[in-house]
């Protein structure tokens, strides 16, 4: 049996490599999409040695709206799966002080992974199947000081992701919304992160590969987070302004 | 964080960096004089630095394979096993293997590891084609045989001290199954033991568990087992389609440190006695599958936590033919007197020494470990002066409590590595807890 490809979109992250290795692994073909994908080129060379699988590498860049459809054009076969990794944590200070460093953190959150999704939908609706995965965070379920602009974007991203199931279920296609919550990544390096809710790389992505293969809707990699969150959205909001969290 | 060699002696706090490509490596090594560290599977401290450890793993990928020669180019830190993941479906093997399957290429290079097949093929050095090394200045510095080849001969066996290895071409052997024909040999002394090695000095694979609790009669009894890669033809009907298939192993792992008075002389006693009698009673062939042969304890993780929280010493040394005989009689006897068992005693053959300061010589070589004591050490210092009484030397990558003199003492080239590294200008870049403590 010939599997349709993997498209990862932001393939350049940790998370999102882990998950492309997780369905090499599988036996699925992968199409690598980044910026500068010269830098992916050892990983190429990696993941078809040790999983025998065709892997192809697409340089793009995700805020050029418009290079997205022709990007999908290109491609020798219209994906099984796409995942999109697109994301940029950027800096809480900076983002308050400069307007153009947080509309790129909301560009890179929300924009750019919702219309790239978008433009896959449209195209896997057409064909009548396909799963997408969007990665997602937990910032986006409630608005923080130390990240809002961030978790805005975020929460943005998900109620699209939640409103793109709705639209789409019950026409074969089907929507992950993944909460990977701490992730020991390039990302976070430098963070002091609790280790209980901290998950590594390999974990977001075998845990992304087994809730694809079981159609769940969402994902949070570590359980212990749905609670935390749960916790977290309802605290009133007249202790929740007064939280340092 | 505290970090440890695999035998969890001694425990030191070091300072741990993971850089995931040559440009931030580069930029680690201006912390100050620093040590590359792979799985962390060698014994003692030649992989710590309290001030500057660097945690080779992320510089995790196969690079390219060429199934004409059997060449793989992997980066440093890519484990053996999957290597062996990767490569035995398709038909390949190490050329040589340590007896663990998680080692990372980098450390099997540092320590230049051996197997069972040493007295035949030599050491994993000898079937490298070339290693990258970053210099202290960042830059990377391929070397081969015939490509500045002082640095690749000091690197080999050089225990990570000539920089940090990046990335390294050897070659895999071709193999026909996943299996081994093994046959099992009982000897009753010392004698039988080393006459059945020189008889079956052809073997492919060959090694001794020998019971260090017997004295007497008995003293050096063994249990020798010999190995081929096993050809289609020697499998069964119904594995011969699927040659490589061999059974799944559950992995079992030791949750805790065991408490100290589980291994004690009687219970390591009984465990020899009834091992000996248990492999004595084994048909003398049968197929091995190669985790089984190669990698019995791999199937048990985090087996060094059996010597309890203190850890474990290992003692390993070589001794030339000639003394071998009334060397490893005076080292066992010595042993046998001091009542410390030895769980893990293996002896081998080795064959043709390597390069640089790598460890195997022809002769005999002995592995054993204690768990760590005061006794345990001053019978290790013993042990020391046994063999070098025989003109021995030692495996640095089981050494964690040698002195500087008993390595000068052992290793004539202990004072030309030291002198290499001054005069290319690595002394102070590069150092580990154990090349400071040897003065290396």
């Amino acid at each position: 049996m010939t599997r349709l490809p993997v498209l990862i979109l932001g393939a350049g992250s940790d998370i999102a490599m882990a998950t492309a290795r997780r369905f090499a692994e599988a036996g699925y073909p992968l199409q690598l999409a980044a910026r500068r994908t010269e830098r992916l080129e050892r990983d190429r060379a990696d993941i078809e040695l040790r999983h025998g699988v065709k892997v192809s590498l697409y340089d793009f860049d995700a805020l050029d709206i418009a290079s997205h459809s022709a990007l999908l054009d290109s491609l020798p076969d219209l994906p099984g799966i796409a995942v999109s990794a697109i994301g940029l944590l950027g800096d809480q200070a900076e983002n308050e002080s400069d307007a153009g460093a947080a509309i790129r953190v909301m560009r890179t959150n929300y924009e750019a992974p919702a219309c790239f999704l978008g433009e896959i939908a449209n195209r896997f609706e057409a064909r009548g199947s396909g799963t997408l995965v969007g990665i997602s965070s937990v910032a986006g379920e409630r608005g923080r000081a130390t990240n809002y602009v961030y978790g805005s974007a975020k929460a943005g991203f998900t109620a699209y992701l939640s409103g793109l199931r709705n639209r789409l279920a019950g026409k074969g296609i089907h929507v992950l919304t993944v909460l990977p919550g701490f992730v020991d990544t390039r990302m976070t390096a430098g963070m002091d992160l609790p280790k209980r809710l901290t998950a590594q790389p390999d974990e977001v992505g075998r845990a992304i590969f087994a809730a694809v293969q079981r159609r769940r809707n969402i994902l949070y990699v570590k359980p212990v987070w749905q609670l935390v969150m749960a916790v977290i959205r309802n605290i009133p909001e007249p202790v929740f302004k007064r939280l340092k969290l | 964080m505290m970090l440890s060699g695999w035998g969890r002696f001694p425990r030191q706090s070091c300072a741990v960096s993971d850089p995931r490509d040559i440009d931030e490596l580069a930029q680690v090594l201006q912390a100050g004089s620093a040590i590359a560290r792979g799985n962390g599977r060698s014994y003692g401290d030649s992989a710590l630095n309290p001030v500057n450890t660097i945690d080779m793993r992320r510089f995790g990928r196969m690079v390219s394979f060429d199934p004409m020669t059997g060449q793989i180019v992997a980066e440093a830190g890519v484990l053996l096993a999957d290597i062996i993941d990767t490569f035995l479906p398709r038909g390949w093997f190490p050329s040589v293997t340590p007896g663990t399957r998680f080692v990372t290429v980098g450390g099997m290079i540092a320590s230049d590891v051996h197997g069972k097949n040493h007295h035949l093929h030599g050491a994993f050095g000898a079937f490298l084609d070339w290693i990258e090394v970053m210099a202290p200045d960042g830059r990377i510095t391929r070397c081969s045989r015939t490509e500045k080849p002082e640095l690749f001969h000091w690197t080999v066996g050089g225990m990570g001290l000539t920089g940090p290895i990046v990335c390294a071409a050897f070659r895999l052997r071709r193999v026909e199954t996943g299996w081994i024909r093994q046959t099992n040999l009982p000897t009753r002394n010392l004698e039988e033991t080393l006459a059945a090695f020189e008889t079956h000095h052809s073997s492919t694979y060959s090694v001794a568990w020998i019971d260090c609790l017997t004295g007497g009669d008995t003293l050096g009894r063994s249990l020798i087992s010999l190995g081929e890669h096993a050809a289609a033809s020697d499998l069964a009907w119904d594995k011969r389609k699927q040659p490589f298939d061999t059974p799944a192993k559950r992995l079992l792992s030791m949750p805790v440190s065991a408490p100290a008075f589980v291994l004690n002389r009687h219970t390591v006693r009984a465990f020899n006695d009834i091992y000996y009698r248990r492999g004595a009673a084994r048909p003398v062939e049968e197929l091995s599958d190669w985790k089984s042969f190669f990698y019995p304890l791999d199937s048990i993780l985090n087996w060094n936590r059996l010597y309890g929280r203190r850890g474990f010493i290992q003692f390993q040394c070589v001794l030339p033919p000639a003394a071998s005989a009334a060397g490893l009689a005076a080292l066992l006897e010595r042993i046998t007197h001091s009542g410390l068992g030895s769980f893990l005693a293996v002896l081998k053959r080795l064959g043709d020494a390597g390069t640089g300061i790598s460890f195997p010589m022809p002769g005999y070589t002995l592995a054993l470990d204690f768990p760590v004591s005061p006794g345990a050490l001053d019978l290790l210092t013993e042990l020391d002066r046994i063999a070098l009484d025989h003109e021995g030397r030692f495996y640095l990558a089981k050494d964690s409590r040698m002195t500087p003199s008993t390595l000068r003492r052992s290793d004539k080239r202990a004072e030309d590595f030291r002198a290499m590294r001054q005069a290319m200008g690595l002394s102070s870049a590069f150092t580990s807890s154990q090349s400071e403590r040897l003065l290396l």
